[in-house]
């Protein structure tokens, strides 16, 4: 076990070097950009281009520039957005982060809940006219454009229906902390949550339906069929357990993506200040080193949480540790 | 069961020579019967044919061109003449509002946007960039993904391990992110680029196309790599070697046609996630770049205008909705004729 962390905890750390060279190539060698015009922002003037290329090392050999722009990333930390007076950038993230985690925990235990109920249903319900329906309303849920749907519920909720008792609570678009004001904080994000989560209910409810019936002619759900359990009880017990397999791990991948920066339309469209709308405004402002930084930092996360998923997988079931 | 019995005995006697057919011709007769699927494919052949027709709706039904801003224009409102920006217009009574749906084909059917441009015409021109992009990007993605996985199932080793890490590398990246990265760097050079003997402005459709398929290649690249690593072994390829025949040979004539079907069962699934991925990313004005217009940019344009004049949201949302809809259940039924135990994991 010890020799399998080790192993996947230094393909991590490859992984993140190959993602800041992949970063390092996207930032300063796109053939025909200049690097410095490129993220000193719009109307740059020469001084700043200078200091940029004093900072960056554009001068220097090619594992120079590297080094520095590794070291100003997570060494001093330092990166600045000229866009925006001179901001640095990597506090900018972390004070970023809260408005994020909030956003996608609230929406995962929604879709948790929501796709296992989905899923149970269907499955109990098959031959039913009930599980076709269901299986259409989650594909309805798939297809939609999650923007658009968050878009339409501004256009309820703080429009067309703002002065009825149904939406009158919803207070206006953006993020209140929890630490300032929990009611608030809780108000305001229960549209986007439900939002987000449609999305992941529809799909994850129409694995779940898939694992369920898959599982139905195995030899230990005959078994217990065999002893006598009843049906809805061999569903719950015995092949809910294993189809929460694929659950789980899907559940590990997408949760990763969107806390480092996934859920950027559902924060762009409510106008949650997270990580995703740091990234989107440094696109509006053409601030390149926000962008640079949340992409590393993003991608850092999911690398990281995927080996995290990785490992806890191993220690469940042996039979995954060899690989 | 008993109606599935008489089912199956009623094929039986109708039709004694299926076994003697090809798989393909199999696999077509199980997705022309399932009705579901192709009242699916109709949906969208008919979306695709309305977006077709965009140029012949503008100039013959809607007599407007809908790309230029026409903030002083008049149209015809149950026989009466009125401007197409409205003093005064939404809950404010404020300045200008542009007019909202008609209902008239020939009249600004849908309403203006903020410049006053018709929107039913630019929803089925924004359609167009839309489904060619969609499309574009679904099939440049599966020839990339198909040929890194043909060659690194066929030759394995290092080569293999280089071409999967690379892959798990490019998955690694937030999709958005990425792709927020790729386009900031390339639209800050408005003059376009040079690759090679290629030009492509910075406003081609190419740029979004390209960076939506560049982003998709993990995600398909796996299950085909999974299906060669399948049949790489098998008895018909070693009769192939046996024979004499080439790497080349080997990969295109014994290998690709075995893994092709796996390709075509993504393909309908990926065009699916490739629409949503581009109106995505024109919503955030990192995909299609004026003067072109698709469905995610006329959603943006739409932000400002959600509580006065709805349609110029809702309109290309719906059409976003039945085009992938139409796709994702296509899509499971081509699987289901080719590949009834197949499992694969569809986006947003």
């Amino acid at each position: 076990m010890l020799t399998f962390i080790v192993r996947r905890l230094l393909w991590t750390v490859l992984v993140m070097f190959v993602i800041t060279v992949v970063v390092f190539i996207i930032f300063f060698k796109t053939p025909g950009v200049d690097p410095a015009r490129a993220i000193a922002g719009r109307n740059p003037n020469a001084q700043t281009l200078a200091e940029i290329r004093a900072q960056f090392g554009l001068d220097k050999p090619l594992p120079v520039q590297y080094a520095l722009m590794m070291k100003s990333l997570f060494i001093s930390r330092d990166l600045v957005s000229y866009s925006n007076q001179g901001l640095k950038v990597v506090p900018e993230i972390a004070h970023a982060t809260p408005a994020t985690l909030s956003l996608v925990f609230g929406a995962a235990l929604l879709w948790v809940v929501m796709a296992i109920a989905v899923g149970i249903a269907a499955a109990l319900l098959r031959g039913t006219i009930f599980d076709p329906l269901l299986m259409v309303v989650a594909l309805v849920g798939v297809s939609a454009p999650v923007f658009w749907v968050g878009q339409i519920a501004n256009m309820v909720s703080q429009g067309i229906l703002h002065d009825t008792f149904l939406f009158s609570w919803v207070p206006p678009l953006g993020y209140t902390p929890f630490t300032q004001d929990p009611l608030l904080w809780f108000k305001g994000l229960v549209i986007p949550w439900i939002t987000l989560s449609i999305l992941y209910i529809g799909f994850y409810g129409r694995v779940l339906r898939a694992n369920l019936l898959e599982v139905q002619n195995e030899d230990y759900v005959r078994t217990a069929r065999a002893k006598g359990i009843s049906e809805r009880r061999v569903l719950l017990r015995h092949n809910l357990r294993t189809s929460m397999i694929t659950f789980v791990s899907l559940f590990g991948l997408d949760f990763g993506a969107l806390v480092a920066g996934g859920a950027l339309l559902t924060e762009v469209v409510f106008g949650i200040h997270g990580v995703g709308y740091l990234a989107y405004q440094g696109f509006i402002n053409l601030d390149l080193p926000t962008i640079m930084a949340t992409v590393v930092y993003g991608a850092f996360f999911i690398v990281l949480a995927n080996a995290l998923v990785d490992i806890a997988y191993a220690w469940l079931d042996p039979r995954v540790r060899p690989t | 069961m008993a109606t599935l019995l008489e089912q199956v005995e009623v094929d039986t006697e109708l039709r004694p020579a299926v076994a003697g057919r090809n798989p393909w011709a199999l696999a077509a007769r199980r997705l022309w019967r399932n009705r579901i699927a192709m009242a699916a494919l109709g949906v969208f052949l008919l979306i695709v044919v309305l977006c077709l027709a965009a140029p012949w709706y503008a100039h013959n039904v809607a007599h407007v061109n809908p790309f230029p801003p026409d903030l002083n224009g008049h149209t015809v409102v149950n026989g009466k003449v009125v401007p197409v920006m409205q003093q005064g217009g939404g809950t404010l009574h404020l300045g200008e509002t542009p007019i909202g749906p008609t209902w008239d084909l020939s009249h600004y059917f849908l309403g203006a946007d903020s410049t006053g441009r018709d929107v039913a015409a630019l929803l089925l021109y924004g359609g167009r960039s839309s489904l060619l992009i969609g499309i574009g990007a679904a099939v440049l993605c599966s020839l990339a993904a198909t040929v890194v996985a043909l060659i690194a199932g066929f030759f394995g080793g290092t080569t293999d391990a280089l071409a999967s890490r690379l892959m798990d590398v490019i998955w690694a990246f937030p999709v958005y992110l990425l792709a927020i990265s790729i386009s900031t760097e390339l639209l800050t050079h408005s003059s376009g680029f040079q690759f090679g003997p290629l030009h492509v402005s910075a406003a081609s459709l190419w740029v979004p196309t390209i960076i939506i398929a560049f982003i998709y290649v993990p995600y398909v690249y796996r299950p085909i790599r999974g299906q060669v690593l399948s049949v790489v072994n098998k008895e018909f390829v070693e009769a192939a070697i046996a024979q004499g025949s080439g790497n080349l040979r080997l990969l295109f004539s014994e290998i690709l046609p075995n893994v092709v079907s796996t390709v075509i069962v993504l393909l309908p699934l990926m065009i699916a996630t490739t629409i949503l991925t581009e109106s995505a990313l024109s919503f955030l004005s990192i995909g299609v770049q004026p003067p072109n217009v698709s469905w995610g940019t006329i959603i943006q344009d739409g932000t400002d205008l959600v509580y006065t004049r709805p349609w110029v949201t809702i309109a290309p949302g719906l059409m976003i909705l039945f085009t992938v809809l139409s796709l994702n259940v296509f899509g499971d039924g081509v699987r289901d004729a080719l590949d009834p135990r197949a499992k694969l994991r569809v986006e947003g």
